[in-house]
């Protein structure tokens, strides 16, 4: 599993892997928005941290459909399906190697694209919390998607659109924690709780659909 | 300890439900090798995916006796203790041929060969530091056989794996072939090429006709109470 995860890392980072892709995206959107908003920094810094959410929820999309089309294409999925490692298992390791490959990074440029918005600073240390705290489950519920999509060529786009509904509260505790933390009254704690009990629950059944998902699609 | 000893009962395979080749019955003993063949579309790679697990068996089933795994229990099935070498090759391209082989030989456990020695016994010494994407289509196909090498497995489920071979690797494929035979190993191979298989069993399967999947023939009368329900 350790192995697996290493190497996915490997692929993901090295030239081919266009692992990078969604973070130049990421800075697409984020950078458009202050050109259709107009410069009004009170209105960017309060629909900031919301922004940034929703860039990075669409780049942490885009790059989902080849999480297993690449491994099916090449034959590597014959193995993976039959080897000594339980699948759910080996599912779960390519998910945390491509959160590592394509959302970490968006954390890490979060913080900085914020500037652009005009955040205040305590709202992007909350922002790249949330983000650390949420961004694990898109890719849990990403692998469904894209274990569903696998066998098709162009899933691409299906895959967004299967996954986005599900994704919807992550990014609804993820914006609203980041609010609490900048507005007084509200309190930060409940929402991010339940933002990492999301992650949780969907680390345990996005693997387990996943593999469900690409036994079924051999048939 | 038993010897390995593989029996295929009645096993019937399809894709959906729609049954491809079958009934199979083989019995085989270490050292035993089947040749599966028979012209194109008779459903022998879908027998081998489901030798190799991929595939539900319709019917029918695999036992293995005389097997036991390093945690002291019997197989869960075949698949635990083969290697399927299908069509495509399971090499990134993006990668060199030593660290494909070096993640194949951790990710599926009990190592054999080192990755050096079974590239040279493929007739592959000095490609380990070239990306896998480089290799020719043979190249390719015998780098990816050399991963049956670096993992022990006692059966191989082979799906013609003499694709773009040129005579001289054949030769050597014959050779390593005879040698896992030898050592108690089980072969299970489709190729309509002879492999040099001596005393081989051979399995024919005859092109079934595609019939037609199950379901689909409605008469007159179902179609006008299901158009009444509309």
């Amino acid at each position: 599993m350790i192995a697996l995860l290493k190497r996915d890392l490997a692929l993901a980072l090295s030239a081919g892997g266009g692992g990078l892709v969604g973070i130049v995206f990421f800075l697409a959107v984020v950078a458009t928005i202050p050109f259709g908003v107009g410069p009004d920094l009170a209105l960017l810094s309060r629909i900031g941290p919301a922004v940034l959410w929703i860039g990075a929820l669409l780049s942490a999309l885009l790059s989902l459909d080849r999480l297993f089309q690449a491994d099916r294409d090449d034959g590597t999925l014959d193995l993976l399906l039959r080897g000594p490692v339980p699948l759910p298992l080996a599912v779960l390791a390519k998910c945390l190697a491509h959160w590592c490959a394509t959302c970490l990074p968006l954390v890490v440029a979060a913080p900085v694209l914020g500037l652009i918005l005009a955040v205040p600073p305590e709202a992007l240390c909350a922002l790249v919390l949330t983000l650390v705290a949420g961004t694990p489950a898109l890719a849990f519920i990403g692998a469904v998607g894209a274990a569903v999509a696998v066998s098709m060529p162009r899933g691409g786009l299906l895959v967004s659109v299967l996954v986005l509904p599900l994704a919807i509260p992550v990014l609804v505790f993820g914006v609203s924690a980041t609010y609490a933390a900048v507005n007084e009254p509200d309190p930060f704690l409940p929402p991010f709780l339940i933002l990492l009990a999301l992650t949780l629950f969907f680390s345990v059944l996005g693997p387990v659909a996943a593999s469900l998902a690409l036994r079924g699609a051999e048939d | 300890m038993t010897a390995l000893r593989v029996r295929i009962e009645g096993l019937v395979c399809g894709r959906g439900g729609v049954a491809a080749a079958g009934p199979v019955d083989a019995d085989l003993a270490a050292g035993d090798a089947l040749v599966v063949s028979g012209p194109n579309g008779a459903g022998k790679s879908t027998l081998l995916r489901t030798l190799a697990g991929l595939l539900r068996p319709l019917a029918g089933r695999i036992c293995v006796s005389g097997m036991v795994m390093a945690d002291d229990e019997a197989p869960l099935g075949l698949f635990e203790i083969a290697h399927y070498f299908g069509h495509r090759n399971a090499l990134k391209p993006a990668a060199t041929v030593a660290a494909n082989l070096g993640f194949w030989q951790r990710f599926l456990g009990e190592p054999g060969m080192s990755v050096g020695e079974a590239l040279a016994r493929v007739g592959l010494e000095g490609v380990g530091d070239l990306p896998a994407g480089r290799l020719s289509a043979g190249q390719a196909r015998r780098a990816a056989f050399a991963r049956l090498l670096v993992a022990r497995r006692p059966v191989w489920i082979l799906d013609e794996p003499t694709t773009s071979l040129d005579a001289a690797s054949q030769e050597r494929m014959s050779e390593i072939l005879a040698t896992h035979r030898a050592g108690g190993g089980i072969l299970v191979a489709a190729t309509h090429l002879a492999l040099g298989l001596t005393g081989a069993s051979e399995l024919r399967l005859a092109g079934a006709p595609l019939s037609a999947p199950p379901g689909l023939d409605l008469d007159e009368a179902a179609l006008a109470r299901a158009e009444g329900w509309l």
